[in-house]
Order: structure tokens, then C-alpha cells, then sequence
């Protein structure tokens, strides 16, 4: 005897007595309304944007200051530890304001600021209700001009560091994008996303003072208004605010990387992992050259966005992974194509097989017109979503600027992306996304990978 | 501040509907929460609300596996879902062109998915992926939404593991989709929101006009999780081998945000006065002054404030010094709570909270996945999508004595204290 049934059969549910209906067409498409932007170099060399963006009563502000190590690579520089702490405590205090004042006082505007460095900048964040503009302009200046680094306040930020960098370096994902920069740069300053202990724990409040003279200045650095806020008036108030910001020389910029040339894949032991992380790289080609839209769109049919070869091999055809996706890197003088997948230690070796055959393939079977075609509207789209809010246009513009783009090729953008061929589509492809073009790491347990990784080849097992 | 215009109206099967029109940039972000969440998983399915999520994303009649992506990315747009105690969601954010599309994708999959073996298979590899990735494999790992619920919790429903264990989600079958499909997943039992760029007429006729004829179904009666708060502190310690520092979650139980939402609100508040900021009481104190925790957390719901029915949980949340013993983080705890409980906040710390929460709900509205989402959950659980508008305004009345009733209700004696203990033996 069955049980009543109570629902419908899986076979059952999925049809209807109507059958499959057409995809409806796309509607007409209202182009995003024209921004209304200053764009301009203050007496003291610092370049504004502002730009108005009044959805909501708010205004997101980002400063960039380029913040590179000066030292030769290979020296044994101390600037990223003390580049770290001057992070973490320059909004701990200033010549009139305590840390619970700054916060205070921030926090009655509804407002935030952060600081944060890597290699190549220091970031300021900030944002308020459109009303508090003002105070953050007068917090950030303050803190510019007038930051005091408490003693205390570098004493106990330099031992919570330590620890914050000990939580970081437990993280698989931190623990291989540190492998990786040290296969792509070596000793370069670059390679060095964070300091190591013993480094921090050195670092003096005079040399972070000495630090804060000499790198954090005006000229070389650019800051972004977007909100509720004309900028002809927001470029006033921040010409008044910032006048008293000053310094000799320019920010210092990122010096050149070496190329990334193709290579073995180094195989990065964690005893235990149940999980690898695959991390491959190469050589791409900054936001300006011309074939720049053409490599954009290939990246995207190869591993750019959901609807990918790679995506649809290794997660929706096998199963190895959650998450792949293949993606541009920029600096000032160029970029890196890099590609990631997160795989159960049993199927990585298939995994990367699989990687490497999509590189391939994407030369050999090139991007088809149709690919071609969803990638672009699916560029253009997601152009036009991710600078729909004031700290998506925010941050895409304070990134372009410090590659020495503005708005304007934002804007232009979408042109570009219509002009590129299929048959460009495929020299990018070939040009850039060839396996031997390639190098990267493996992070995961050595002893269960080792076998089917020595038998794949191509990787260095320890 | 001005509440934007809300219209919304119900379709003969059931379905009901959010429209929120705001013409400021040409996208549009549509939703779908359908009201079953993992509380609703019956035992011996764990993780199965969250496994059935991924397979509504696998193919419907219309469509064939991975046409749902295409289409969406194709148009411009950006998709997922996501799984909540209370509710399951699924969203889109596009040009506003393709504002038809996203509905027929929607509709189609409400009417009749494809729920196939195949599918199964491979999702279930997929979904232990995402648990090796968010949890197995990385420290602190489900610290603390999956670690807490149990200690705080007893029955099934609120205690389990929302992902999942491995050996349920294999066991999984096909037939169970279908069963959990035609019992959660009708139009009664789901709210559609559509906002940001759209006609409000047109946009009710396309939404006619797809969802109009997905036959209609019974609401499945929802019971009641409700379960009495511990008597008692209940403790538990979990051993993580990735973790290099010990960790504390300080679990209690909040009032239900459905009947009292203002008396919810003022633990919304406290979380701000005890960790917001470095001006806030405990990052002041143990952050900065003692310097014996690292990362500190507090807040209501471990998916964020509102984001479930009763009963739900006020967290605070630490990462601490190994040279310091979990009790003495837990006594100073303590110990500023009880100085709430006899003293209020000042009127300042509580308008730095209020601000501080009206720029935070801005934020949120001017990305529009976010406030597609807020109005539809809000629709959802509480009837009342125009809360999420209401918000800055319902937190900035919450009183200093009203705090101070919700830092004095922390007791000590119903809570759940959860020990995060590193096992990895290297630092």
C-alpha cells in the first residue's frame, strides 16, 4: 500500500499544458542621464573630481595617494610596516582631536572615514549625509595637516596589527595571493601586500611621522566627490579645506614591474586542507591600449562573469568548484590577466586540467559571435549597474584616476565595446590567453594533491 | 525624509506584488522571496532550503540549464539568491530594458522548474564546494551563524546547521525537490518586488501577464519556532584547527521584531552605543584602552537586523588575545552592560547611532539590489515594505531608558556563550 501523494512528480512540475514560451525581446534602452563634473588640479597639485549624484542625500569621498615604496627592490625596506601603522593610526589623533572625537564627531554627520594601504596607495574612504560634507572635508584636512600618532595609540596599534596579520595569514585566500605575488615579483615591492611581525613591531612614531612629511603629499594625489553636492561648490569647499595641504615633491608611484612570464606552477603545501586554491597569472595590457576592449571581452567569455566557458566547465558541467571567475589586474604602467578557482583537494589536478584546456581552447575554437555578443552587453550592463550608486561611481572613478584616466573614458566606454569584432575578440584571445603565457601557485594539502598533479605536469611539487 | 512612493496589489493566485518606482538612473532590480527558509527544513534535510536554491537556478520549462544565466548576463544584468532562516530570495539588478525578461525568467521558474538527477548531483558537488570554501576550509569558519545556534537554541528548527551536512545533502532526492517545491514554492507563498526604473501601469501589466497564469497553490501554514529563552548560561566549546586566536559569541534572544518592533529596535541601538565605531563603549574599552580584543561585533540577527521572525538573536562577537582568558573579555562585557542597565547612554551617543543608522539606510537605497531586497523582505515578513523607509526615523525615537532596558534584559543567566579554541597548535 502507497502513502496518499501529496505533491506533484519532478517530471510533473516542470511542464505545463502551455509549453515553453519565447524570451521576450529588450525594451528600449534610456541612456544613464549625463553627469554634471569639474575635474580639476588645486594650487597645491592635488586633482578634484566631483561629480553630482543626488539619489539619495549623501556624499561618498575617496582620496588616493600614490604611496609606493622608494627603495630599491631587494633592500630590506621597512616602508610597508611603517606605510601599515601610519594607516592604521592616522585618524587616531590630531594636534585638536582625540580618537572618540574624531570618531564622535563623524558619527553625529552619520559619517565615516577609513584609511587603508596597499603597495602601490594610501586610501582614504569616507562618506556622510550630504549636510555633514563639510565635516569630513575638516576631518580629512585635519588629519593631513595635523595628525599628532599618540604614542599610545602606535603602541597598541602596532600589537594589534601583528595580530590582525597573523588572523590574515590564516586565511587560504591570503595565504595564496602572497604565494602568487612572490612567484610573479619576487622581491619587488609590490610582492609585499603586508609586513611581516618583527617588521611592525620595529616601526617608531617618528618614523611614521618622517613618513607622513615625505610621502602623504597633494600633488600626484587625487580626491573624488560623488553625492548630493554641486561640484563647482564642492571643488570650492575643498580648495578652501585643503589649501593648508602642502608639501614638496609628488606621491610616489609605483615603480615598473617585471613582466610576468609564463612558467611551472608552484605547488604551496597546507597540511590538512581539504580545499586548493588554484591561482594562475600572465602578462596583460592597461585600460588604454586599443586592444584593450578586445582582451576585456575574451576575458569575460573565458572566465569574466557567470556565463563563462570556465564557469560552465568546472562548476556547472563537473562540479569541482563554487567559485572560478578569471579577471584583469591593473597598476599605472599595466596589468596582469589572473584567474581563480577554489577546488576539493580529490578533483584539483581535473581542475586545472580543465583550466589549462579552456586557455587553450579560447585560442583554438576563438569566441563565437554569439559569445562575443553576450560578453558585450553584459560589459556595457554592468558598466552602467556598478556606477548606478554614488560609491560604485565613487570608487570606479578614483580607480581610473590613478591609472590617468577620468570620467571620460568611463563614458566613452560603451562605444568602444560595441566596436569590437569577433575576429579581434579572437587575436586577444590567442595573444593573451595562451597556457604558456601562464604561471601561478597551488596552495593545498602536497601529500593528496602530489600524485595526479606530477602525472598532470607543469607544476613544481615539492 | 520623504517616502518614496510604494504601490503594490495582489494576483488571483496569490502572488503579491511591490512595485517601487524611482526614475534617478535607467536600471531595475527585480525580486522574489518566497517565505521558507532553512528553519523549515525537516530533520534529516539539513542544508536542503539552501541546495534548493541552487537548483531553481538549474533550467525551468522555457529554459535549459544555464539559459537563466545567459539571459540575465546577456541583458546586462546581475543575478543570485540567497538563503535566510526565515526566507529564500532570488534577484536581479538590469538595465531597465530588460525589465520583461527578468520577469518571464522569474515567472518561468515559479510555474515550472526543471528539477532533474543530473542537476541534483551536480549542485550537491557545488554547494559542499561552497561549504568546504566558507566553512571547512577557512578559519573561523560559520563563526557565528552556524556555532551559535545550537548553543542557544534546542529545537531542530532553530538549531541546525543552515548549510548542511554532507550526508544529508547527498541523500537528497529529486522527489524531495518536487515535495518541497509544491509544498513552499506557490505564488501565495512569495512576494515579488520590482523597483527603480519602471512604468507603474506597465510594469503591473507585465507582471500580469507572466505570473497572471502560474496556477495557483495553498499557502502552506507556517508554525510557530518558538521556543523559551535559555534558562540558564549554556556553554559550548568548539575546537578550530585554522584559527590562529581565540574566539567568544555572546548569543540572547530578542523580542519579536513582528509585535514589537520598536522594542526590537532599541537592541538595534544598543548595538551601536556598545561597538559602532571607535567612540563606541566596548571598542573604546577592550579595543583600544585594554587592548585585549582584536575584532569586535555586536548586533541583532545573524544575518543582520530584520532579516527573521521571532525567535531571533542579539549577538556580540569577539576575536581576543591569546594571553587573555575568554572570562575576562566576558566580565568586561558584562560589566559595561550592567553600567547601561543602571545609567543610560547619553543623548549623544545615541544621536551618533541614529546618524550613523540614517546614512547606513541611504546607502542601502541607493544601491538598488539592496533596496529591492529590503523592500521585499520587509513585504515579507512584516507586511510592511515602507519599513525600510520608516527606519531612521523609528531608531532615531528609541530612548536612552529604552536601551537602557535592553542592557539591563543581557542577563548573564539566559544567554548562550559560545568558545572558539584554536587546535591548530601552530601560531
Amino acid at each position: 500500500m502507497t502513502a496518499a501523494k501529496t505533491h506533484r512528480s519532478a517530471e510533473e512540475i516542470g511542464r505545463t499544458e502551455a509549453g515553453p514560451r519565447p524570451l521576450p525581446e529588450l525594451g528600449h534602452q534610456e541612456a544613464a542621464a549625463e553627469l554634471s563634473t569639474v575635474d580639476t588640479t588645486l594650487p597645491n597639485g592635488l586633482r578634484v573630481i566631483a561629480v553630482r549624484r543626488a539619489t539619495v542625500p549623501m556624499v561618498e569621498v575617496r582620496l588616493r595617494v600614490p604611496f609606493a615604496d622608494p627603495a630599491e627592490p631587494g633592500s630590506g625596506s621597512a616602508h610597508a610596516a611603517q606605510a601599515e601603522i601610519l594607516a592604521n593610526t592616522v585618524l587616531t589623533g590630531t594636534e585638536t582631536r582625540s580618537r572618540v572625537q574624531i570618531d564622535t564627531e563623524l558619527a553625529l554627520v552619520g559619517g565615516e572615514l577609513d584609511a587603508v594601504v596597499d603597495p602601490e596607495r594610501l586610501s582614504f574612504t569616507g562618506n556622510a549625509l550630504a549636510t555633514g560634507f563639510g565635516t569630513v572635508l575638516d576631518m580629512l584636512r585635519d588629519v593631513l595637516t595635523n595628525a599628532s600618532y599618540p604614542a599610545e595609540e602606535i603602541e597598541r596599534e602596532r600589537g594589534r596589527l601583528v595580530e590582525r596579520i597573523t588572523i590574515a595569514r590564516s586565511q587560504p585566500n591570503v595565504i595564496a595571493r602572497e604565494a602568487l605575488q612572490r612567484v610573479l615579483y619576487g622581491d619587488h615591492p609590490y610582492a609585499k601586500e603586508m609586513p611581516e611581525a618583527d617588521e611592525v613591531a620595529a616601526v617608531t612614531r617618528d618614523e611614521v611621522l618622517a613618513l607622513h612629511r615625505k610621502a602623504l603629499l597633494p600633488k600626484g594625489s587625487v580626491l573624488v566627490v560623488v553625492g548630493d553636492v554641486e561640484p563647482s561648490d564642492a571643488v570650492a569647499q575643498i580648495g578652501a579645506a585643503m589649501e593648508t595641504w602642502t608639501g614638496d615633491g609628488e606621491a610616489f608611484q609605483l615603480p615598473p614591474l617585471p613582466a610576468v612570464k609564463g612558467g611551472d606552477v608552484q605547488l604551496v603545501h597546507r597540511a590538512g586542507a581539504v580545499q586548493s586554491q588554484i591561482r594562475l597569472a600572465a602578462q596583460a595590457i592597461p585600460r588604454t591600449d586599443e586592444r584593450y576592449p578586445a582582451l576585456q571581452l575574451a576575458n569575460l567569455v573565458y572566465g569574466g562573469f557567470f556565463s563563462s566557458r570556465l564557469v560552465e566547465n568546472i562548476r556547472e558541467d563537473k562540479g569541482y568548484t563554487y567559485s572560478a571567475r578569471s579577471h584583469p589586474e591593473f597598476t599605472i604602467h599595466g596589468a596582469t590577466l589572473l584567474i581563480d578557482a577554489d577546488t576539493a583537494s580529490e578533483v584539483t589536478a581535473a581542475a586545472l586540467l580543465e583550466t589549462r584546456y579552456e586557455l587553450a581552447r579560447l585560442g583554438m575554437v576563438p569566441p563565437s559571435e554569439s559569445e562575443v555578443d553576450v560578453a558585450r552587453r553584459y560589459a556595457i550592463g554592468s558598466l552602467l549597474t556598478s556606477t548606478s550608486s554614488q560609491g560604485g561611481l565613487a570608487s570606479f572613478l578614483v580607480n581610473l584616476a590613478g591609472l590617468g584616466l577620468n570620467i571620460d573614458w568611463l563614458v566613452a566606454h560603451p562605444r568602444r565595446l560595441e566596436a569590437v569584432t569577433p575576429e579581434q575578440v579572437a587575436a586577444a584571445a590567442l595573444e593573451f590567453f595562451a597556457p604558456a603565457n601562464f604561471t601561478g601557485v597551488l596552495v593545498g594539502d602536497a601529500e593528496q594533491l602530489a600524485p595526479k598533479l606530477r602525472a598532470l605536469g607543469g607544476v613544481q611539487v615539492p | 525624509m520623504a517616502s518614496p512612493e510604494l504601490h503594490r496589489f495582489t494576483l488571483p493566485n496569490g502572488l503579491r506584488v511591490v512595485l517601487a518606482p524611482d526614475a534617478s538612473a535607467p536600471v531595475v532590480g527585480v525580486s522574489v522571496h518566497y517565505d521558507v527558509g532553512f528553519r523549515s527544513e525537516p530533520e534529516g534535510r539539513t542544508g536542503f532550503a539552501h541546495l534548493f536554491e541552487h537548483l531553481m537556478f538549474q533550467g525551468s520549462e522555457s529554459l535549459e540549464k544555464l539559459a537563466h544565466f545567459r539571459h540575465v548576463q546577456s541583458s546586462g544584468g546581475t543575478f543570485n539568491g540567497s538563503t535566510h532562516p526565515d526566507y529564500t530570495d532570488y534577484y536581479q539588478l538590469l538595465p531597465s530594458a530588460a525589465l520583461e525578461r527578468a520577469l518571464f525568467l522569474e515567472a518561468d521558474r515559479m510555474r515550472a522548474p526543471k528539477l532533474t538527477e543530473e542537476n541534483l548531483r551536480n549542485q550537491i558537488d557545488v554547494v559542499k564546494e561552497e561549504i568546504r570554501l566558507n566553512v571547512l576550509n577557512r578559519p573561523y569558519g560559520g563563526f557565528p551563524w552556524i556555532l551559535l545556534p545550537p548553543v542557544l537554541f534546542k529545537t531542530f528548527a532553530n538549531a541546525h546547521n543552515g548549510y548542511g551536512d554532507f550526508v544529508d545533502l547527498e541523500s537528497a532526492t529529486v522527489d524531495d525537490c518536487a515535495e518541497f517545491f509544491d509544498t513552499y514554492y506557490s505564488p501565495s507563498n512569495a512576494v515579488l518586488t520590482v523597483a527603480g526604473d519602471l512604468d507603474v501601469e506597465a510594469t503591473k501589466a507585465l507582471v500580469e501577464k507572466h505570473f497572471g497564469d502560474v496556477p495557483a497553490r495553498p499557502k502552506p501554514e507556517r508554525p510557530s519556532f518558538a521556543e523559551p529563552a535559555p534558562q540558564g548560561e549554556v556553554r559550548h566549546e568548539h575546537g578550530d584547527a585554522l584559527a590562529p586566536l581565540p574566539a567568544i559569541a555572546i548569543g540572547y534572544r530578542v523580542p519579536d521584531p513582528v509585535t514589537d518592533i520598536d522594542g526590537y529596535l532599541a537592541y538595534l541601538v544598543l548595538a551601536g552605543v556598545l561597538t559602532d565605531g571607535d567612540s563606541s563603549r566596548l571598542q573604546q574599552r577592550l579595543v583600544h584602552r585594554e587592548g585585549i580584543v582584536i575584532d569586535l561585533n555586536a548586533g541583532c540577527g545573524l544575518f543582520g537586523p530584520l532579516e527573521a521572525r521571532d525567535p531571533d538573536t542579539f549577538s556580540i562577537t569577539a576575536i581576543h588575545t591569546p594571553e587573555v582568558d575568554a572570562s575576562q573579555v566576558v566580565a568586561a562585557i558584562d560589566e559595561e552592560l550592567q553600567k547601561l542597565a543602571q545609567e543610560p547612554p547619553s543623548v549623544e551617543e545615541l544621536a551618533k547611532v541614529t546618524a550613523r543608522w540614517a546614512s547606513t539606510m541611504h546607502k542601502e537605497h541607493d544601491r538598488l539590489t539592496n533596496r529591492t531586497l529590503g523592500l521585499g523582505s520587509a513585504e515579507l515578513l512584516f507586511g510592511r515594505a515602507e519599513l525600510i523607509y520608516e527606519l531612521p526615523e523609528r531608531i532615531a525615537s528609541v530612548t536612552v531608558d529604552e536601551v537602557s532596558a535592553a542592557a539591563k534584559a543581557l542577563r548573564p543567566d539566559a544567554r548562550a556563550l559560545l568558545l572558539v579554541k584554536p587546535t591548530g597548535g601552530t601560531q
